[in-house]
């Protein structure tokens, strides 16, 4: 009973890159295959992300951010295409332990219990925006670093001790 | 609870995750127009009790608007599409005629 639901832990290290254009020509700028439908995936150190028709977010470690914005903004120069650092404006939260799809069923519209590998769901966390995938053992879930802090609170509400959806 | 498919990503999106847009299919009138016209245009909404063709953002997923058309008192939902058709295709026509034999889309939403 005095375990926590899941732990909840802040990420700081990642890089993100927000790509609005055609979703092929920004594969094919990245040199990774186009993203299938509400799905990401996921290239060595990288991955990336289809948001919506026309938009692709792509993740990386930190340190390789300001040479892929310079290159995919070269590559994207002559298209309608945008290319923007977003890094700093998400906060981004893993959510690990074995009843995480408690924590994030009581915060999220979504069936978190079935939700397959390889599945990026944009919905809503508690009330406002979030992005959430699975990662080894949880959840990875991100969010707007303006509403961060609400973020964090509702999260870590969702894992209190002794708070699991299950039959006691 | 109101739970539509999003035609842009497939999601199956619940209610809290949308925003109502109004009434679909409105036909702007603009600069030479009547003034009967535009105030139609301007002002008047249908609120059938029955089919109704509506706007829909997922504004909680893909940030896509789309059109759904439902049924305002039993919420049935007949189908959804992209928000960029002019006028419901004919698989939405099919499937709300299917349930409403008299529906006729030239004046969607007012069944019954």
């Amino acid at each position: 009973m005095a375990e926590q639901l899941a732990r909840i832990t802040e990420v700081h290290d990642l890089g993100m890159i927000a790509l609005r254009g055609d979703l092929d020509a920004i594969a094919a700028a990245l040199g990774m295959a186009a993203p299938d439908r509400t799905s990401i995936a996921t290239e060595g150190d990288r991955m990336l992300g289809w948001m919506s028709p026309d938009e692709a977010l792509l993740i990386l470690p930190a340190a390789s951010r300001a040479a892929d914005l310079s290159r995919l903004t070269e590559a994207l120069a002559d298209r309608h295409a945008l290319v923007a650092d977003v890094s700093d404006a998400r906060a981004v939260f893993d959510v690990i332990g074995p009843h995480a799809d408690d924590v994030i069923a009581k915060l999220a519209p979504i069936d978190a219990g079935t939700m397959p590998a390889g599945h990026l769901r944009r919905t809503r966390l508690a009330q406002v925006a979030a992005a959430i995938w699975r990662i080894e053992g949880g959840f990875r879930v991100i969010g707007f670093r303006s509403v961060a802090d609400y973020m964090r609170l509702v999260l870590a509400n969702a894992a209190i001790p002794g708070s699991g959806l299950g039959p006691r | 609870m109101l739970i539509l498919t999003c035609p842009h990503c497939g999601i199956k999106a619940e209610e809290t995750e949308l925003h109502n847009g109004g009434e679909a299919h409105l036909k702007r009138m603009g600069p030479g127009s009547s003034d009967e016209a535009f105030e139609d245009y301007m002002f008047a909404r249908k609120n059938p009790r029955g089919v109704h063709l509506e706007r829909w953002r997922h504004v909680f997923g893909c940030n896509k608007w789309f059109i759904a058309a439902r049924c305002t008192m039993t919420l049935q939902v007949f189908g959804t599409y992209p928000a960029q058709t002019p006028a419901p295709p004919d698989h939405i026509v099919q499937a709300i005629r299917a349930a409403r034999p008299d529906w006729n889309p030239t004046e969607e939403g007012v069944s019954e």
